[in-house]
């Protein structure tokens, strides 16, 4: 998947360019650029209303950007809805999890992608020994597979959205908040999780509000503030106190490639 | 992430009751409904000393539930969205206008009076615009995004408006006699050897259904349910159907009708007389038929499945790729389909179309919606339920009937039943939800 040419830098696994969306005459997003590679996790930062997971919705196809390209290995691709988006490899988990609450995990995992018996009716059956399967990867303890996810704890509920996210061999994942409802233990878990699949080769990015969730993991850090980028740095390359002031008054520190967001003098 | 299901240390036993009949795919609200009707049943049969619990009332009630129980099917998936349809009523009134017209005055000069295929005509047409109207209303609610209430508030009053408009007020009448059966009455009584036949085939299939739904399981090496609860479903179902055919079967015809169709086969009619049997009534044959094909939707095709999810959360299905504004229109245009067929059903019945059918119906269907338990908050419902709703539903009102209640106690009866209906569904599912 990686393509190299000689005395270049490998194609980025997906390259977002000057992308801008406006709601109602505020940008929300403006023009900011990020890139991803295989294997490479990429931490988005910023405070809340930072634009964060406006760009990321614009990527998995929630939203359409009024201007900008995103390009998958180097060939623009158009993202006009989520189905798109997961055509592409591009998985998302949502803050908010988007589960459907009144259906159980096995429906939850496949909605909008049901295994089907020869005669076109759902294969529950199937769907539910698949999904035994890749919830026992994540959670071996969980067993309410019957029961609709509303009647699962946080950690159970998250775990059905990642299941869901993997479980369709995403080349690009996309983790909104992943441990904004967890507990230290479930936290440590997603960690793992999230260095096991960086492992497969899977490009991610990881949103977050809390700087100390992500220095640890993530390979670098993109830094947004206004809807625009600060600035993106290897995370060997600044102290987390410098990713702090990017987040915090916007000024780009010495180790870090600023963006059009950086504040100027 | 690695938590074992929540230890439910108090309140465990009402708990463990519910998980164990869950455990087994036994409804505990179901169970609760069917034994609502029982004493709904046993008290009225009371009350009216013995006249409830006859063969000609449990006849009559069954072809008179189906109008609305055809529609009930369509509601609980228009409510489980988080939308409501005020007008399937008028909707009725103008399909079966539209119906009249074509049979009684369109059909006859086109092809002549009493052809072979007029019914044929007349329920396609009625479906197709039933199924046209509902699509334009789910198109303004899905596309355009005005609320459903406000699209069918505005149905409600076009709809009625059009009925009368079809005829300029005037009655159709009467329907053509191929059409009529749909309405039930003695020409939509399929006799009693019909009638044993397909409650055989019936039961054939729950246990056909039964044995592949276990194999599937065993397949991927899941629990399987207790053989004796296997058993026990099996009996009671078939028990059901047979029981319900034998109840159809032992209402009596009329003896000067009975004595025409012996007749009629060129046979002598007996000193004695001779009793011949009423069988299973068109009408109910159909709406089992909608409500088996409408619970076939729900549970094991994708649309349902994507019905259920809009409804628990419509920002998730929309993520997951689920185009759902598609579905909700289809939504709306099955309801109108349905609407095309109790027109039907209803026109037949009366042997004529009035612009004032339908007049509150909309109120009975959602009535029996709700009663059947879909949650109005959305992503709850079920066909079955519905079914039982509007059985509920009439099994009240003829019950008033019976016993001579007024008019008025009648509505508030039926008011009072469907706002405590909803209440105890409430405590239940806080409860053992």
């Amino acid at each position: 998947m990686i393509q190299t040419e000689p005395g270049r830098l490998p194609v980025p696994l997906i390259e977002m360019r000057d992308i801008s969306i406006a709601f109602g005459g505020i940008k929300a997003v403006d023009s900011v650029s990020v890139d991803l590679h295989p294997g490479e996790v990429v931490g988005l930062l910023g405070h809340n209303g930072a634009g964060k997971s406006t760009l990321i919705k614009i990527l998995s196809g929630a939203y359409r950007a009024d201007s900008g390209e995103i390009l998958i290995s180097g060939e623009p691709v158009a993202i006009a809805s989520p189905r798109d988006a997961k055509r592409h490899g591009i998985e998302t988990i949502y803050q908010t999890l988007a589960l459907a609450d009144n259906v159980d995990a096995a429906a939850n995992i496949f909605l909008g992608r049901e295994l089907l018996t020869p005669w076109r009716t759902l294969d529950d059956s199937a769907m539910e020994a698949e999904t035994r399967k890749v919830m026992g990867r994540l959670n071996p303890h969980f067993r309410r597979f019957k029961e609709p996810v509303k009647a699962l704890s946080g950690g159970q509920r998250q775990s059905v959205a990642i299941a869901r996210a993997i479980y369709f061999n995403a080349r690009v994942l996309i983790m909104d908040e992943p441990t904004a409802a967890l507990g230290p233990a479930e936290t440590k878990q997603v960690a793992d999780l999230i260095l096991e699949l960086k492992k497969q080769g899977i490009g991610i990015f990881l949103i977050s509000h809390d700087l100390h969730d992500v220095f640890d993991l993530a390979d670098r850090v993109s830094v947004m503030k206004n809807g625009r980028v600060v600035g993106t740095a290897r995370t060997s390359d600044v102290t987390q106190d410098e990713v702090l002031g990017m987040i915090i008054s916007g000024k780009c520190p010495a180790g870090a490639v600023p963006g059009p967001g950086a504040l100027r003098g | 992430m690695t938590e074992v299901a929540p230890a439910q240390a108090p309140g465990q036993s009402t708990r463990s009751l519910a998980d164990r009949l869950r455990e087994i795919e036994f409804d505990p609200r179901m169970i609760g409904m069917v034994l609502a009707l029982a004493v709904i049943w046993l008290s009225f049969d009371w009350l009216s000393g013995g006249a409830f619990l006859t063969p000609r009332n449990l006849w009559n009630l069954s072809v008179q539930t189906a109008s609305v129980a055809v529609m009930a099917c369509g509601m609980v998936l228009v409510i489980v969205t988080r939308n409501i349809d005020l007008s399937v009523g008028s909707m009725l009134g103008f399909v079966g206008m539209v119906v009249g017209l074509v049979q009684a005055r369109l059909l006859p000069e086109l092809i002549g009076f009493e052809h072979p295929a007029t019914w044929l005509i007349s329920v396609a047409v009625a479906v197709a615009l039933g199924g046209a109207v509902g699509l334009f209303q789910g198109a303004l609610i899905a596309y355009l995004a005005i609320p459903s209430f406000i699209v069918t508030l505005g149905g409600l009053l076009i709809w009625r408006g059009c009925a009368w408009w079809v005829t300029q007020g005037q009655t159709i009448a009467p329907m053509d006699s191929r059409f009529k059966p749909l309405g039930g009455g003695i020409e939509g009584a399929i006799g009693t050897s019909a009638s044993w036949a397909i409650g055989l085939v019936i039961c054939a299939l729950i246990l056909i259904g039964i044995a592949f739904a276990r194999r599937q399981r065993r397949r991927f090496g899941f629990s399987l349910r207790p053989l004796w609860a296997e058993c026990a479903i099996a009996v009671i179902s078939c028990g059901a159907v047979l029981g319900a055919v034998l109840i159809a079967n032992s209402f009596a015809l009329p003896a000067a009708i009975a004595r025409r169709l012996v007749e009629a086969k060129g046979q002598a009619w007996p000193e004695g007389g001779l009793t011949i049997g009423h069988g299973l009534a068109v009408p109910v044959l159909l709406a089992l038929t909608v409500g088996v094909a409408m619970s076939f939707l729900t549970k094991r095709l994708r649309f349902g499945r994507y019905v259920f999810a809009i409804g628990g959360n419509p920002e998730a299905a929309q993520l997951s790729g689920v185009n759902t504004r598609k579905v909700l229109m289809l939504v709306f245009g099955l309801m109108g389909a349905l609407v095309g067929i109790s027109a039907c059903i209803s026109t037949a019945r009366l042997d004529a179309a009035t612009n004032s059918a339908g007049t509150l119906d909309e109120l009975y269907v959602i009535a029996a919606a709700v009663i059947g338990g879909t949650s109005l908050a959305g992503g709850i419902g079920s066909v079955t339920g519905a079914m039982l709703g509007a059985l509920v539903m009439q099994s009240l009102q003829s019950g008033m009937v019976l016993i001579g209640l007024d008019t008025p106690l009648q509505n508030i009866v039926v008011g009072l039943v469907l706002v405590v209906a909803v209440w105890l569904d409430g405590i239940y599912r806080r409860r053992l939800g």
